[in-house]
């Protein structure tokens, strides 16, 4: 079975992916790490770089957790492509990291983990930061 | 004709709080192009162009000039954070610049690049100042068969100097001269190129053309290559120099100044060539050779302030001749018929006010470059996290808005399209975008002077070299055509020995 992960390098993604190694090492399941950009501008602070990957590829490895890390650029958004990631992998659960998010900016940007929560077929954890 | 007055007069123009204000938003914009690749000073006048209609032509000049200078220094900051160049004469700054960044030493490069940038600008700009009116005064003495000469000069120097292809070049200046050519001939009535089509009788207008092939076909081709992995900007502290820092730079800013002025001023010189050989010559002079490719500052002194005193320099032939030699020259030259000012040695006399007052405001505004990019330039980088299909959505509504609103005529957007999709073509096939724009430029001028010429000598062709200049220039233009023969001739003569010249150094191909 596997835990699909949303990862992105900021505090709230750090808390979700902590979260989902301890989820990985209970039920002796696959990680797969996914940290996606839409790639639409030329920089991008949520699309980890080689040596934040590398850096996760190690932790991960030490810990002896069967992984995989994803980072797709293929225009969709991020919640897309978690959910995706999902399907195609038959996931038992998606872990996620929520920020807080007003009202308003909630109606202007919409909500990734929002959407995640709502379309997702299997458990969905959400995890805050620190 | 004291210049020193007159400069003293067009900054009393240049400073009241109206054109102090367009000069600020020139810089501003000018820096935001310049930071975001793909976006230039070229494209940005061209949108600005209908926009500018209403207001005074002094206030739009201080405005575009900003924005010329403006995207020379935001050039800088994308090619040392992100090693992407922002501006095609910001390619070498991004050698040494990101080694730099990488090295924890961005704020250095960005210190050196601005203050750089600002020294050159400034010695750049006086040396306008002095050499236009020279220029000028030799430039009344010519007659039309030796500005027929310096056009053409112009044109294949451009061509043929420029660009990875010498094929693709011309068949770009090809295009540009047809484009010139639509609509009635002014002499005979006779129609050209207008396929019977009556809207077309009145020929292209040049803002259309120019919208079209900058921003219309730029946009298409970044719609076309939309998705890249994104990148993160280099974090810096506070751009500052230490002591050491100054000492390893003013020279290299110096002669960086003394490449780039006469460079930009010839035709075909552009910016690209004297930041590569301002990068050259440091690596060969510098006391630490050794930290060429892993973070030299001279490396990034050099060719930025190469690239700033070019600017300055194209602006002389652009202003004292009427003679563009880069595209961003040439759309401004544009602006200039379009508000009905004949460009050419009598703009100076006809236009004083307005020449002097540019010049001056290209002091204020190298000043206030300095001002918003040394201590900002971590500011500015944040406009690349912008989604690009916004940017670009804006960029072709501005487009589409400014075509329509020349002539108020629903055909214009046709021909928008058209000649877009031509700027596309162009781009994908790898022409050169500033021959086509030159031709379209120049070639009705062009085509004035051989008429002139050959008028004065009766239908003559030998009318065409009948003055010691014009003859002097055919030579200049011949060595240039045959160019490539002659080296293949030199290096047979003495094999082993490879050439240093940079003409054919990718950096040249973003022509804008």
């Amino acid at each position: 079975m596997t835990i699909v992960v949303g990862y992105v390098p900021t505090p709230e993604g750090e808390a979700a992916l902590a979260q989902a190694i301890a989820e990985a090492r209970k039920s002796n399941s696959r990680l797969l790490v996914i940290n996606s950009s839409k790639g639409d501008a030329l920089v991008d602070n949520r699309y980890a770089q080689e040596p934040e990957i590398q850096s996760i590829e190690d932790r991960l490895a030490t810990q002896g957790i069967d992984h995989v890390i994803k980072q797709p650029v293929r225009g969709h958004d991020a919640a897309a492509e978690v959910l995706d990631a999902a399907e195609e992998h038959n996931a038992e659960l998606i872990v996620i990291g929520l920020r807080r998010r007003t009202p308003v900016g909630k109606l202007i940007l919409g909500s990734t983990s929002q959407r995640i929560l709502l379309e997702a077929d299997c458990p969905v954890l959400a995890v805050k930061a620190g | 004709m004291d210049v020193f007055s007159s400069l003293m007069d067009g900054f009393a123009t240049a400073l009241t709080p109206m054109n102090f204000l367009y000069a600020v938003i020139g810089v501003v914009l000018g820096t935001a192009v310049g930071v975001l690749p793909g976006l230039g000073p070229a494209m940005t006048v061209a949108l600005l162009l209908p926009v500018t209609y209403a207001l005074e032509p002094t206030s739009a000049f201080i405005m575009f000039a900003g924005i010329y200078y403006g995207g020379m220094y935001g050039g800088s900051t994308t090619s040392i954070l992100l090693n992407t160049p922002g501006e095609s004469s910001s390619v070498v700054t991004a050698i040494e610049g990101n080694k730099m960044a990488k090295a924890g030493r961005a704020a250095q490069a960005l210190a050196t690049a601005a203050i750089g940038s600002f020294v050159a600008g400034t010695i750049g700009t006086t040396l306008l100042a002095v050499c236009a009116p020279i220029v000028v005064q030799f430039a009344v003495s010519l007659g039309s068969p030796s500005y027929f000469a310096i056009m053409v000069l112009a044109l294949l120097a451009v061509t043929a100097v420029l660009g990875s292809s010498r094929l693709r070049g011309f068949a770009a200046l090809g295009l540009g001269l047809a484009i010139g050519l639509v609509g009635m001939d002014s002499v005979t009535g006779q129609q050209r190129l207008t396929f019977g089509m009556p809207l077309l009788a009145d020929g292209l207008d040049i803002v259309v053309v120019a919208v079209a092939i900058f921003a219309v076909g730029e946009a298409l081709w970044v719609a076309a290559h939309l998705r890249r992995t994104p990148l993160h900007v280099i974090p810096v502290g506070r751009p500052w120099m230490g002591k050491q820092d100054w000492k390893r730079s003013w020279k290299p800013w110096l002669r960086g100044t003394a490449f780039g002025f006469p460079f930009g001023a010839l035709p075909a010189g552009g910016a690209e060539i004297p930041t590569f050989l301002s990068y050259v010559t440091e690596k060969r002079l510098s006391k630490h050779p050794e930290e060429f490719g892993h973070g030299a500052i001279e490396g990034v002194a050099g060719p930025e302030a190469a690239n700033n005193a070019a600017a300055a320099g194209t602006l002389t032939p652009m202003l004292a001749l009427g003679l563009p030699t880069n595209a961003t020259a040439a759309v401004m030259l544009a602006a200039f018929t379009s508000y009905g000012i004949q460009p050419g040695p009598q703009l100076f006399a006809s236009q004083g006010p307005l020449v002097w007052a540019l010049i001056a405001s290209l002091f204020i505004g190298n000043l206030l470059l300095l001002i918003i990019n040394l201590p900002l330039a971590p500011l500015w980088a944040k406009l690349l996290q912008l989604p690009r299909p916004y940017l670009y959505a804006g960029i072709l509504f501005f487009a589409t808005l400014g075509a329509y609103s020349v002539n108020l005529q629903a055909f214009d957007l046709v021909i928008l399209l058209v000649l877009g999709a031509l700027g596309f073509m162009m781009r994908r096939f790898g022409l050169p975008v500033l021959p086509l724009i030159l031709g379209v430029i120049l070639g009705p001028r062009l085509e004035g002077q051989l008429r002139k010429t050959l008028q004065l000598s009766a239908g003559n062709p030998a009318g065409l070299w009948s003055e010691p200049i014009a003859v002097g220039i055919y030579v200049i233009v011949a060595v240039i055509l045959l160019w490539p023969l002659l080296m293949r001739l030199w290096r047979k003569a003495r094999p082993g020995r490879s050439s240093l010249l940079p003409a054919n150094s990718g950096a040249a191909d973003y022509s804008d």
